[in-house]
């Protein structure tokens, strides 16, 4: 299975660079979405992938080798919720930024001057 | 010693508290201080006549070898005293001359500041320390010859200098450095000590090439002598003290003072000399044909600049001790001429010499004292100028390397000056007079005391010379590091070097008699030159400077061009390559990846995923984009919730609904998509995207295969509950473990919802 999970990465990483390498503002927050979305999955499937045994516990005994690493979900969590809140304000400044200058083109933004 | 710069230092603060009442009094106070402080070096006199060298030194940091250190030798000697009396021989020249002028307590602040750094730069023993008064003095130098500041040509020629001289700065900066490398300190004993080192280091070349461009962009030596003829928009007592006795000769005194750590050696006199003789030469020869009285003595300057560096090229005992004799010569004859100059310019209000006719008829202790300068410059006995010229005939003659070659190219030059001095004499007192000069004479009077001083020395040091031997002596024997005895006698008997003088005398007067009153062939010449020196420097100077800004704003154009995808391209691509060079040095990992495609309904998942990605990048339509996108991310939440991760699928989930739901609401105020890039262009992107992808997989490979041990996991996994008392750990770290992170992250969002309610709040500012 990761084999799989290995080439979509590749593509997501793929298309994210595609999509930000785009002139439409859209696309480039969508691509960053891409970007975020394949390292929350590089990041999540390097400590190794295990089915069915998420990281519970019941008292102080409990195995560590036969659950899943709960360090890399902690940090992907904290990354998808960031994630969220840079593509939300990207999203917000663009439509705001479209209601001001009509522009979508990022070509069209190389002068700081309106 | 410290003292004394620490007083300059305030005085020159303090003129700017000193009432207008008084502050016509002010240049004849600064003076009165110039004039006790070398009353006090000369005290020490002495002393160094005895061997002694009197030092101070204040520790800064020792460990970087960075000290304020001052030391009182027999070369400092020799320039203090003269930095000393000809500063207080301008400041009273000044006195007169500035009166006219707005803002003269701002120059006097600039040429008494200029005094303290003369000063510290000849009596500093450390290198570092040195050189902060060395760009001091250039600065100021700036400072002054744009004192004009409304006048364009002042500014520009005050860039210029600042310019040349900072560039030789520089370059005398990465010497000192290179020396301080070798010897290990920046001490001047320590130097000294470490000569042969210095001199047998792999790296000495370099250093003696970088020394010199200080040495020759300070000093006006060719081809860098331009920014000494545009320095003339400086005020004229600026051009006497600066430009003639003192900055200029800062060049000369780093020789000197470098002498016995680098000099003498075979690299050291092939390129000075040849340098030296080509100035001395150029500047003599290009003087003949000016107008301008104050050019005509610049290029003198640049000429007497280049005798001086021929002397210390030469290397024998008897060419420093000529070049010592020389420097006190100069700089009584050339600020004497130079406040002259400036004395005609106020009578006349004119720089251009065909119109002085006949200005001195009537004035005949102007007359005296053009004379004795005049006199002095072309060396003719018995002034002290004649014995300076005799000194260097002498030592061309029985110089060690191209000695004949050398003679020559000197009788030449002083060929040329004898005829300079003739012509300015004779210019100025013959010829209609056309000006009613009553009043003036009377008025700027006092502007011939300081010129008239200096001539009596010129006359009197030429038939009493021997006064100066005490001075020069120490000086010598720093250089040569042993008792030196000079005899200097007006008097030589008849020998060869007196023939070469008569024989210079005559053809300086022949070469007079030609260009006299012979305005045609003085045009001709005139002409030729221009035609033979069609190279301005000065020109070529600004245009150079103008193309090399026109490159760099090129370059910045090139790399800032503004277009935020190229920005990005050449991240990805430069990091494409490192993470492929780090993929090639950790070459070499075993691959046991499960290759199977057990289970498959996550291998359908994975396919779903895939091909909405594809829709979400190449559709054209935004709603379809965003469906796509979301049915992306929800797939990913299931790939979390199949392995194990319960928090991430829902996290996933919820921030997936959030985004769609924002998107599709902001979607409805943006435009379609348009088609805005070329064929070529997408394609080139694809091949870096896809490049790009490539290389994450396989790190994403080979990161599968590395094991991290000992994990943390165990120690999160044992505590969890019993410390915690938490069941799932994941929820256990973000919110006890690692629970700062999560304040931050909160931050993070809060600020982003501030911003997007700010951003969305705020009117409309423009259309």
């Amino acid at each position: 299975m990761e084999i799989l999970l290995v080439a979509l990465i590749g593509l997501l990483y793929a298309g994210g660079v595609y999509l930000i390498l785009r002139r439409s503002l859209l696309k480039f927050i969508i691509g960053i979405i891409f970007l975020s979305n394949a390292t929350n999955l590089l990041v999540f499937i390097s400590a190794g992938i295990v089915h069915g045994k998420p990281a519970f516990v019941t008292g102080g005994d409990a195995d560590p080798s036969s659950m899943a690493d709960p360090l890399p979900q902690a940090l992907v969590l904290t990354a998808i919720v960031i994630g969220f809140g840079i593509v939300i304000f990207t999203l917000a400044l663009k439509s705001k930024f479209y209601s001001v200058t009509d522009k979508d083109d990022s070509d069209e933004i190389k002068e700081t001057d309106i | 010693m410290i003292l004394v710069l620490i007083l300059y230092l305030l005085l020159a603060f303090a003129l700017f508290l000193i009432p207008k009442k008084v502050s016509k009094y002010t240049p004849v106070f600064i003076a009165l201080v110039q004039l006790l402080v070398f009353g006090l070096f000369l005290s020490f006199l002495p002393d160094i006549q005895n061997g002694k060298t009197i030092s101070s030194l204040v520790e800064w940091m020792p460990r970087l070898g960075l000290n304020l250190e001052f030391t009182l030798d027999g070369l400092s000697m020799v320039s203090v005293l003269l930095i000393t009396f000809i500063g207080f021989l301008v400041f009273i020249y000044a006195n007169t001359y500035m009166s006219s002028y707005q803002g003269t307590t701002r120059f006097y602040f600039y040429l008494l500041l200029f005094s303290a750094s003369m000063l510290g730069l000849v009596l500093s023993s450390n290198f570092i320390q040195m050189f902060i008064f060395w760009e001091l003095t250039s600065i100021l130098s700036f400072l002054l010859i744009s004192f004009f500041n409304e006048n364009e040509q002042a500014r520009k020629a005050a860039f210029q200098s600042l310019f040349v001289t900072g560039l030789g700065g520089l370059c005398l900066l990465v010497a000192i450095i290179l020396i301080g490398s070798i010897v290990g300190s920046y001490s001047l004993t320590d130097w000294i000590d470490k000569a042969e080192l210095i001199k047998n280091d792999g790296k000495y070349l370099p250093i003696l090439l970088l020394v010199l461009a200080g040495v020759f962009t300070k000093s006006a030596q060719f081809p860098f002598h331009f920014w000494l003829l545009g320095a003339m928009q400086a005020p004229t007592p600026v051009s006497a003290y600066l430009h003639s006795a003192t900055m200029v000769k800062a060049g000369i005194f780093l020789l000197a003072r470098l002498y016995p750590i680098l000099g003498g050696t075979q690299e050291w006199i092939n390129i000075i000399t040849p340098v030296g003789a080509i100035t001395m030469l150029i500047g003599a020869y290009l003087a003949i044909t000016q107008i301008d009285i104050k050019q005509i003595f610049a290029y003198t300057t640049i000429s007497a600049l280049g005798i001086l560096v021929v002397l210390f090229g030469i290397s024998t005992e008897l060419s420093i001790k000529a070049a010592f004799v020389f420097l006190f010569v100069h700089a009584f004859y050339k600020a004497s001429l130079f406040m002259l100059a400036g004395y005609f310019v106020k009578l006349t209000g004119s720089r251009i010499i065909n119109s002085y006719g006949g200005i001195l008829r009537k004035n005949l202790l102007g007359l005296i004292i053009v004379a004795v300068a005049l006199l002095s410059m072309a060396g003719i006995p018995p002034m002290f100028g004649f014995i300076g010229k005799e000194l260097i005939y002498e030592a061309k003659f029985e110089a060690p390397w191209l000695s004949s070659l050398l003679l020559i190219l000197g009788i030449l030059t002083n060929v040329l000056m004898v005829a300079v001095s003739l012509l300015v004499l004779f210019k100025l007192y013959l010829g209609e007079a056309k000006f009613d000069l009553g009043v003036a004479t009377k008025k700027y009077k006092l502007l011939l005391v300081s010129p008239g001083i200096l001539a009596v020395l010129s006359l009197g040091l030429g038939l009493f010379p021997d006064t100066l031997s005490g001075i020069i002596e120490p000086a010598l024997s720093y250089i040569y590091s042993g008792e030196a005895v000079i005899k200097l006698k007006l008097w030589h008997g008849f020998n060869t070097i007196l023939l070469l003088s008569a024989l210079t005398m005559l053809l300086g007067i022949f070469l007079f008699a030609l260009t006299y009153k012979n305005k045609r062939l003085i045009k001709g010449w005139q002409r030729m030159n221009v035609r033979l020196f069609s190279i301005n420097f000065n020109r070529s100077f600004s245009k150079g400077l103008s193309s090399f800004i026109k490159i760099s704003a090129k370059n910045t154009h090139f790399i800032q061009h503004g277009y935020i995808r190229y920005y990005l391209t050449t991240i990805i691509v430069f990091s494409s390559l490192l993470l492929l060079f780090q993929l090639y040095i950790t070459r070499g990992w075993e691959i046991n990846t499960n290759f199977s495609l057990q289970p498959y309904y996550i291998s359908g998942v994975v396919c779903i995923i895939t091909f909405s990605s594809l829709i979400s990048v190449f559709s054209k339509d935004g709603l379809f984009t965003i469906t796509a996108m979301a049915v992306t991310g929800y797939g990913i939440s299931l790939i979390y919730l199949y392995y194990s991760a319960v928090d991430l699928a829902i996290t996933q989930i919820i921030v997936e609904t959030l985004m769609v739901v924002m998107f599709v609401l902001v979607l409805r105020k943006l435009p379609r998509f348009i088609v805005v890039s070329s064929r070529a262009t997408k394609i080139r992107d694809g091949i870096i995207a896809l490049t790009f992808g490539l290389i994450m997989a396989m790190l994403a490979l080979k990161a599968l295969n590395v094991d991290i041990h000992p994990s943390i996991a165990d120690f999160l996994v044992e505590n969890s509950y019993t410390k915690a008392h938490g069941k799932n750990v994941v929820n256990v770290i973000l919110v006890d473990f690692r629970a700062l992170d999560t304040l931050g992250e909160v931050t993070v969002l809060v600020i982003a919802a501030l911003g997007v309610f700010t951003l969305l709040n705020v009117k409309k500012v423009r259309k």
